[in-house]
């Protein structure tokens, strides 16, 4: 890594976030990419990937619930920690750093209705 | 045209001031304040649909070694401020940041102590605020300050190369002389000059109530090391010194790409004190054997806040940054950012008049403002530790003995981690300083460094690392 990298290099399969933990940070991936897994039934499904610039495990922030998924390294990728109380401090002095996240969280949940929707449809015989 | 001089300056009675489309907004320095305004005004106009033509002055081009093309500060980007552009979707690049620093070494005659970072993770970035020192050899990296302004620039800012000499009032609006000649006119303007810069007493004369902050001169020195024989020395961490020299107030040494920055704060600081601190045997260590300062090295005696105006603004002005309010000592980047976005918060959704500042700009200031008079307070008890040699063994055996015993609550160590990152507020790390568990902590690990007084371990030169 650089002398000028900030954050952390993980590994390829190196894990940021592991479902079932509980969580008081969210990530901003630096290089590289990431997947988001979703374990269940002994099975893994991949909702995502993440790339450079994109949040992690931003809904730590908000929620008092253990992590709802795994995320962990695709190939070497570097990320930076955002600390849930240094961004909630920021939040409430500053209400506008919290676009981008929302941003993210809608772009997130119109992915999803695209997804349920595909699902549908199959479901339907579409 | 009739061009009055601003004594009769409004400050109050144009609350529904407003930018529109078209406005023109000028601002006066393109330091991180003046890049961050700029970048945050175009962002947000541009989220509720108001074309707005931004001008950045500055008669620096911060491509250029040396002094010239250098706005003279430490050059950190604490760890809170790293996390906050982050999440703006500002991730600072490799070739901006010289150095990640992940931890800080603490000396003190008592012994070193080294303090890592909770998550073992590079989260406070050492940069060049110009393209580096005057004797720069290599130049693989980017100016910080210059990278900011690209980023304004890239929002849509158009850099105007000009030194501003005066201000008047031309029809309700500021009007802007420039050296050389030549006038321009805005509907808002955003100074952020800094302390350093002859252009505040234009604004200090124009009668607008506004009053250029209280300075302190610092010294900063970069000297040329090498990448290598930085990262057998000084390495990645920020070497903080708590050292009985009299005069000396703090003293920090930032590794940086080839360079070791020294930044020295103190009481009437001049030549002879410096020579003291680099003489001193807590800081030799932290040099190679054989390294002797070269006198040709870069440096300057900038002046940094100590007491910002009670109120940065008026009718269709603001002050961010330095010359507005700044934290004390730490994090001056940091509170650029804040204070800046704060202005432009302000001038894209409440308006521009003075009442519009004062009652959505203000509270930021007034928040930092009285967060510094905390600060003010736990560098009153620094300086008392400074001055009791029991004190100093006591903080390093309790911060010892907290960095041997991981998982365990480092209370000293982090209110030391915060002091020195200036990651959190002032009052958040001295109501730590209070609370029951670390006094008694403290007051525990100060018995037993009194007494017996020969064969307290902390009282050797105890290192952790």
């Amino acid at each position: 890594m650089s002398n000028g990298a900030l954050g952390r290099v993980y590994e390829d399969g190196e894990i940021l976030v592991r479902q079932g933990d509980a969580g008081d940070c969210m990530y901003v991936i630096q290089e590289g990419d990431v997947e988001i897994v979703i374990e269940k039934d002994g099975r893994e499904t991949v909702l995502a990937h993440a790339g450079a610039g994109e949040m992690v495990g931003e809904m730590a922030i908000f929620l008092h619930e253990v992590r709802s998924a795994t995320v962990r390294a695709k190939g070497r990728a570097r990320a930076l920690t955002v600390d849930k109380k240094n961004f909630l401090r920021r939040i409430n002095e500053d209400p506008s750093i919290a676009f981008r996240l929302v941003e993210t969280m809608s772009r997130r949940v119109r992915d999803l209705s695209d997804a349920l929707a595909r699902v549908t449809r199959a479901a339907d015989g579409g | 045209m009739r061009i009055r001089p601003l004594v009769s300056f409004p400050t109050s009675s144009h609350a529904g001031l407003r930018l529109e489309d078209g406005s023109r907004v000028g601002v006066v320095g393109a330091g991180p304040a003046g890049s961050f305004f700029a970048y945050f005004l175009l962002d947000m106009a541009g989220r509720v649909g108001l074309d707005l033509q931004v001008d950045i002055l500055e008669p620096r081009d911060f491509l250029q070694p040396s002094p010239q093309g250098c706005n003279m500060c430490g050059g950190i980007v604490s760890e809170s401020l790293v996390q906050n552009l982050a999440a703006e979707g500002i991730s600072l690049p490799t070739t901006v940041i010289q150095r990640g620093i992940d931890s800080y070494h603490l000396h003190m005659d008592a012994g070193s102590v080294l303090i890592e970072t909770p998550l073992h993770e590079m989260r406070i970035g050492a940069v060049h605020r110009g393209s580096g020192p005057r004797d720069v050899q290599r130049r693989d990296w980017e100016s910080f300050d210059h990278y900011l302004l690209q980023k304004a620039i890239d929002k849509g800012a158009r850099l105007v190369h000009a030194r501003v000499d005066g201000v008047a009032l031309e029809e309700g609006r500021p009007l802007l002389k420039i050296r050389g000649g030549g006038q321009e006119r805005y509907d808002l303007l955003a100074v952020a000059t800094g302390v350093n810069s002859s252009a505040l007493q234009a604004f200090e004369a124009a009668g607008i109530g506004y009053t250029r902050p209280e300075v302190t001169k610092t010294v900063i020195r970069e000297y040329h090391l090498g990448r290598e024989v930085i990262s057998r020395t000084v390495g990645n961490s920020m070497h903080v010194f708590l050292l009985t020299i009299p005069r000396l107030e703090f003293a920090a040494l930032i590794p940086k790409g080839d360079y070791v920055t020294v930044c020295l704060l103190g009481e009437d600081i001049d030549n002879v004190l410096v020579q003291a601190f680099l003489d001193a045997p807590e800081v030799r260590r932290c040099f190679p054997p054989d390294w002797r300062p070269d006198a040709k090295s870069c440096q300057c005696m900038p002046h940094i806040s100590v007491r910002g105006p009670a109120r940065p603004y008026a009718d269709r002005v603001v002050f961010v940054g330095d010359c507005g309010v700044t934290r004390l000592y730490k994090d001056g980047i940091g509170a650029a950012y804040r204070t800046a976005k704060a202005a432009a918060r302000t001038a894209v959704f409440e308006g521009i008049s003075a009442a519009a500042f004062h009652r959505h700009y203000g509270p930021v200031c007034r928040t930092i403002a009285a967060d510094n008079v905390m600060g003010r307070l736990a560098f009153v008890f620094t300086r008392l530790v400074r001055r009791m040699s029991v004190a100093r063994r006591a903080i390093l055996r309790m911060t010892v003995a907290e960095q041997r015993r991981p998982g365990h609550l480092r209370r000293m160590s982090g209110i030391l981690w915060d002091m020195f990152s200036g990651s959190a507020p002032y009052k958040d790390i001295f109501l730590r300083m209070l609370r029951p568990a670390c006094a008694a902590g403290f007051a525990w690990a100060f018995v037993r460094s009194a007494w017996p007084p020969v064969s307290a371990p902390g009282s050797g030169k105890e290192t952790v690392s």
